[in-house]
């Protein structure tokens, strides 16, 4: 026990933190709650102009936008699609590389890459490699001619090029792109979460599988997925949670258009509070809390779903 | 089935591959374990015991020699082929399944023309489990049982595929004092139920007495005797072998072989015939003394320990090797409390070694 006449020194030595957490946290968390009930708040209530009542108007002003209704939709099919591929194909890698012995010091430091690449800067490599050049130049009878180095590949496999997220490409295009970069950006920090779940469970595990004559794909499932649940269940969970975040991304590659037509056809959750909070901050802090209502109630189930089925 | 060992060796490469420091963890062993027996292997951690016993069941490749189930040499077969049960030191029971779950596994994993039938799984599970006498807590996790009660488990995952060759990694070490007096003569009372060959690791030696038809002492991966427990404790072929066995152990004393009489101090204490003139290490086991008034051999009188039955006495003599010297006699004997006592010695529990390699001196 810490005793009483030292308690003013912990709160001291705490105090910087708090501090800083009851600025840039805690306030805003309270004051997004204010505001967004507070109806038709803008740019103007902020200097003191009209004076607003409470009420969920900023609420139903946000879901009738069809804005954000598109924001919603993309937000939650690149979480739907994101989330169960990029955790795959993490576990599968994990799995490779934590049999891989020589080169795991490389390979640790390839796979990596990504985690510390500002993600914009991964955004624009993926528009070059996905680009098209020429693709408006001319009349529709013009061949397209292209630069990307994913369309050279499908014509170097005799493929037709595709116009993946230039002017004129449609929605699925523009979507499978989004999910390919999410995916990849996503993979290092699961497949570094799931190594190190795999290094930690306990090698007699599988040698009694050994022992018992276990063939290696049963090894996988009832074994390997099993004593990983617990570190599955968290890149799932934090997976959703960052999925539902996704903004940067799009910015990476679409510009903050949030797409190639300036219809924002892209748009995310984040993407349209960003769009709002300059001048309707009501809506955005609206948009806000459905936000954070959507992750919790995702995040319950998930938490719900995964104490149900990991082992601990 | 028996197993067949032959010139058996494996040697770990040293971490630095500068320096070429090897481990030669199991050496030249050599040892034919009769069919149905349960062998004891024993030695002082760090011997080869474990290796040994994961070369056997194919989870560890040997460097040198061979391995023969019966008549077929199995040295090259993988361990998912060798079909043996293998019980391991920390049990390894698979955390997320129930016991159930964990004793069908083995069952379940079988393909082709061995596949079952699932009644037929479910219901050699609980032969397996009323066998080691759990099968009411089939539907616990490994969690939620007692150490000893896990081991069962880890038994009964071991026979339910029925495995021609059992193989104990020091099952008991995990296990409080009553605990394992009582599983070890379950272990024996199952593997002659079943008739199992059976290899039980232990650094116990008292453990490794109690229940093997035949115990295998080793030392730094060598070989150093094989018998029958008594044939061993009666008869051992260098003084690390007669150091290891018996509770309490063997007393040790400095000594000298003079025209066929051995002098320890300066009393010469046994006829030795035909033992030439040298220098000794000689070991008299606990029971080898007797009391006796005109024996020869004086030591200083320390206490006196009345157990039931015996009486253990210690005492001192500047030219034992071990701190004190226990002995047990017959509680007849009347011990007069004086500052000294007199032994006489049974010249069967006596037992000479060479000072040069430690190797016995039969007389
Ligand atoms: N995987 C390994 N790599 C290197 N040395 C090992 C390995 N396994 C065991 N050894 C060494 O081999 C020797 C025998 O080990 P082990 O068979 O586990 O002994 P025991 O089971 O009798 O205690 C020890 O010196 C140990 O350090
Ligand atoms: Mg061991």
């Amino acid at each position: 026990m810490v005793e009483s006449k030292h308690k003013w020194k912990a709160w001291l030595y705490l105090a910087p933190a708090i501090v800083l957490l009851l600025i840039f946290t805690v306030w805003p968390i309270f004051n997004t709650v204010h505001v967004a009930f507070q109806e038709g708040y803008n740019e103007l209530s902020l200097i003191g102009g009209e004076s607003t009542k409470y009420g969920f108007g900023n609420f139903v002003d946000v879901v009738k936008y069809p804005g954000f209704v598109t924001a919603l939709k993309n937000t939650l099919l690149l979480c739907v699609l994101t989330v169960p591929i990029s955790t795959i194909l993490a576990l599968v890698i994990a799995v490779c590389l934590n049999s891989i012995k020589p080169l795991s010091r490389f390979l640790q430091t390839i796979y990596f890459l990504p985690y510390v690449t500002n993600s914009i800067a991964i955004g624009m490599v993926f528009a070059a490699m996905f680009n098209i050049v020429g693709s408006n130049i001319g009349g529709e009878a013009e061949l397209i001619t292209t630069s990307g180095i994913i369309n050279n590949v499908i014509e170097f496999f005799g493929g037709e090029p595709v116009n993946w997220i230039n002017s004129g490409s449609s929605y699925w295009a523009n979507i499978t792109v989004m999910v390919v970069y999410i995916v990849w950006n996503a993979l290092p920090f699961k497949i570094l979460i799931l190594l190190g779940g795999l290094q930690s469970v306990n090698k007699q595990y599988y040698d009694a599988a050994k022992v018992d004559g276990t063939s290696r794909f049963r090894v996988f499932t009832k074994i390997t997925v099993p004593l990983l649940s617990p570190m599955l269940a968290y890149v799932v969970i934090t997976g959703f949670i960052g999925g539902f975040k996704e903004y940067s991304s799009i910015v990476g590659i679409f510009g903050d258009d949030m797409g190639h037509s300036g219809n924002r056809e892209m748009d995310t959750m984040v993407g349209y509070i960003q769009d709002n909070i300059d001048r309707w901050q009501g809506r955005a802090s609206a948009a806000a809390l459905i936000l954070f209502g959507i992750i919790f109630i995702v995040t319950m189930i998930n938490l719900y779903v995964s104490k149900k089925k990991t082992h601990y | 089935m028996k197993i067949v060992l032959q010139n058996l060796t494996k040697i770990f490469p040293g971490r630095n591959k500068k320096i070429k420091e090897e481990v030669v963890a199991v050496s030249d062993f050599t040892f034919e374990i009769p069919d149905g027996k349960l062998v004891g292997l024993l030695g002082p951690s760090g011997c080869g015991k474990s290796t040994t016993l994961y070369m056997i069941s194919g989870l560890q490749k040997p460097t040198g020699g061979k391995i023969f189930f019966g008549d077929d040499d199995v040295t090259r077969l993988s361990a998912e082929n060798r079909g043996v049960g293998l019980v391991f030191q920390n049990y390894a029971l698979y955390p997320h399944m129930t016991v159930k779950q964990n004793i069908l596994f083995p069952l379940q994993n079988l393909k082709g023309k061995d596949k079952l039938k699932k009644e037929v799984m479910i219901e050699r599970a609980y032969t397996a489990a009323k066998l080691v006498q759990i099968d009411n807590l089939m539907d616990r996790k490994p969690s939620e049982l007692s150490g000893g009660q896990q081991q069962r488990v880890a038994i009964a995952r071991a026979l339910v595929k029925m495995p021609k060759v059992l193989l104990l990694d020091e099952p008991l070490s995990n296990l409080d004092a009553r605990l394992r007096l009582q599983t070890r003569e379950e272990i024996r009372r199952i593997q002659k139920e079943t008739g199992i060959t059976t290899i039980f690791v232990t650094h116990d030696q008292e453990e490794a007495m109690s229940i093997s038809d035949l115990i295998v002492v080793m030392k730094l991966g060598v070989v150093q005797q094989v018998g029958a427990p008594q044939e061993v404790y009666d008869n051992p072929t260098n003084l690390f072998v007669a150091k290891f066995l018996g509770t309490p152990p063997i007393n040790v004393f400095e000594g000298k072989v003079e025209g066929e009489k051995l002098y320890i101090g300066d009393a010469a204490v046994l006829d030795v015939p035909g033992v030439s003139d040298q220098p000794v290490t000689v070991g008299i086991r606990p029971e080898g003394f007797e009391i006796d008034p005109n024996g020869p051999f004086v030591c200083n009188l320390q206490n006196v320990e009345i157990m039931g039955r015996d009486v253990s006495v210690v005492s001192t003599n500047e030219a034992s090797l071990n701190p004190v010297i226990r002995s047990i006699v017959n509680s007849d004997n009347k011990i007069e409390m004086g500052e000294t006592v007199t032994f006489s010695l049974k010249s069967h529990k006596v037992f000479l070694f060479s000072k040069e390699d430690e190797s016995r001196i039969y007389f």
